[in-house]
């Protein structure tokens, strides 16, 4: 704390630099993810193109030098759409029709709270942080619900009714996945989930929750509303969903920033519910072999670490965009077929077995 | 049989598995697109690009107003009107390609004796006013002066194919 602070403050000096402190984290937290949504959707652009032999952008380079050709794309394509007019459809609910998009954004944002960055740095450590994450992730499809139903348009109605039935219908499986490892962590502070997967790759949730991951990770792409799961967008049907109405900034914001921004959160959360978040790989032979630990940059490298939690993260994240180019939409029915009759109940057998586990103390209830 | 084999698929995605790998592969292999402005795709000589109105070496206009290119041309793209020159040869006053109405067929090319009109290779071309998609006879025969040479190297390749 500067000394000038207290000079000017007297006793609550404390306070205020904590709450500065906190700001300028949180500042922080959602500069760089809104960077990160930025370089996903050129990632994706160029993940795909690829995928489907060819090159994606690479044209727009920042400041027009010579090198990083495509780089700079997303800010081409934010500053094009700030640019773009907003309209608001005649005979729409003007006020609910602009507020949809910051329902949409900022649970999608808020939910960063909770995530353990690092064995020092999380936003918030509450002790209830999964069913914090559960519940703001569920306050996604009011604004999705709104978006449709202020927009006035058959279209955009019929993709809210699709898109709030589909997330509401992989909530419960998801929830349900989720269950799973909180009777495997025996915490609901993701912090704690986290240290309870200590001791190597093989230690990791996955192992034992290997069902439940796939179901959390397919409801993850469903809930994002993301191919193949993306009939709430459906053009061939319904032009473009929820969304069709808005355009400019209140379309960056509803639409882009949202999904990418969820898809960044579901892949997070992916990572520190299954696969150790920032716990290394190496984790339980590094306690092992102090020689390696204590090399001064090897050992920080190799070690626990935030930079485990991004590779994880990105890991995610290039699946979530691999299964997009390869998979055709799901039938409408078909979704809530898939989440109803085969995730739920998958994901219920398998907490019948968790059960059976931890009565015979395997896996993580050995100790 | 069939029936276990098809369940042991589903449970273990395994076509789903079969797909993501056709994918993966597709994104390490080499890819199609050309860097287009900078990359092109090789041209034929015989390409059927812009037009171009030709001259013999001494200057002379090749164009003898026969008309045949007007007579050929499916789409009606072509305006003739002739009369005598100043050497006392017959020569055209007027010739007008619209470029909207062509389609680049090539038969006026084919219809003419003595390999006037011809049509280049060049086919970034634009228009930025009304009425830029009438090519007269100056515009035409001001792009057979520069391009000449390409045009006489094409028609020479070529040559041994007529």
């Amino acid at each position: 704390m500067p000394s000038f602070l207290a000079d000017w403050f007297g006793p609550g000096a404390p306070e205020i630099w904590a709450t500065f402190l906190v700001t300028a984290q949180i500042v922080g937290v959602l500069i760089s993810l809104v960077i990160a949504v930025a370089m996903l959707t050129l990632a994706e652009r160029k993940v795909i193109g690829y995928m489907q032999l060819r090159r994606g952008p690479n044209r727009v380079s920042f400041f027009g030098l010579p090198i990083l050709h495509g780089l700079a794309q997303p800010f081409a394509d934010v500053v094009k759409l700030l640019l773009k007019e907003i309209i608001v459809p005649a005979r729409s609910s003007r006020f609910l029709f602009l507020l949809a998009p910051l329902i949409v954004l900022v649970p999608a944002m808020a939910a960063w709270a909770v995530i353990p960055f690092s064995p020092e740095f999380v936003l918030a450590d509450v002790d209830a942080g999964l069913l914090y994450v559960l519940a703001l992730t569920s306050m996604g499809v009011y604004g999705v619900i709104l978006a449709g139903w202020a927009s006035n348009s058959k279209y955009a109605f019929l993709g809210a009714m699709r898109s709030a039935a589909q997330m509401v219908a992989y909530e419960i499986a998801m929830g349900f996945a989720l269950v799973g490892v909180l009777m495997a962590a025996g915490s609901l502070n993701l912090g704690e989930i986290v240290r309870e997967q200590q001791g190597g790759f093989g230690s990791w949730n996955w192992l034992w929750l290997f069902p439940l991951f796939i179901v959390y990770f397919i409801s993850g792409i469903a809930e994002t509303n993301r191919a193949p799961f993306d009939v709430a967008e459906g053009e061939s049907e319904i032009v473009a969903g929820f969304h069709v109405e808005y355009s400019g900034a209140a379309f960056a914001t509803l639409f882009a920033l949202p999904e990418y921004a969820n898809m960044i959160l579901i892949s997070a959360l992916a990572s520190v519910f299954f696969f150790g978040g920032w716990l290394s790989p190496l984790d339980g032979y590094l306690s092992a072999d102090a020689a390696i630990r204590d090399t001064p940059l090897l050992g920080a490298v190799l070690g626990n670490g935030f930079h485990w939690l991004f590779l994880k993260i990105g890991i995610f994240l290039l699946i979530f965009l691999w299964v997009r180019a390869t998979f055709p939409r799901y039938r409408y029915d078909q979704v809530m077929r898939l989440g109803w009759k085969v995730l739920i109940p998958i994901t219920l057998v398998w907490i019948a077995v968790e059960g059976v586990l931890a009565w015979l103390k395997v896996g993580p209830w050995a100790a | 049989m069939k029936r276990i084999r098809s369940f042991f698929q589903t449970i273990f995605l395994s076509e789903l598995l079969r797909g993501l790998s056709v994918t993966v592969r597709n994104f390490f292999r080499p890819k199609v697109t050309l860097n287009y402005p900078e990359e092109k795709t090789p041209q034929s000589s015989r390409f059927r690009g812009l037009h171009a109105l030709r001259r013999y070496p001494n200057g002379q206009e090749r164009c003898i107003a026969c008309k045949l290119c007007e007579a050929v041309c499916p789409a009606l793209a072509i305006t003739i009107e002739s009369d005598v020159g100043p050497d006392g040869t017959r020569r055209t006053t007027r010739y007008d390609i619209d470029l909207f109405k062509c389609i680049y067929c090539g038969f006026c090319e084919e219809a003419c004796p003595v390999d006037a009109i011809v049509e280049t290779r060049i086919h970034e071309y634009h228009m930025e006013n009304r009425g830029e998609n009438i090519m007269t006879k100056d515009k035409l025969l001001a792009i057979g002066e520069k391009y000449e040479a390409m045009i006489a190297a094409d028609k020479a390749s070529d040559s041994q194919f007529r």
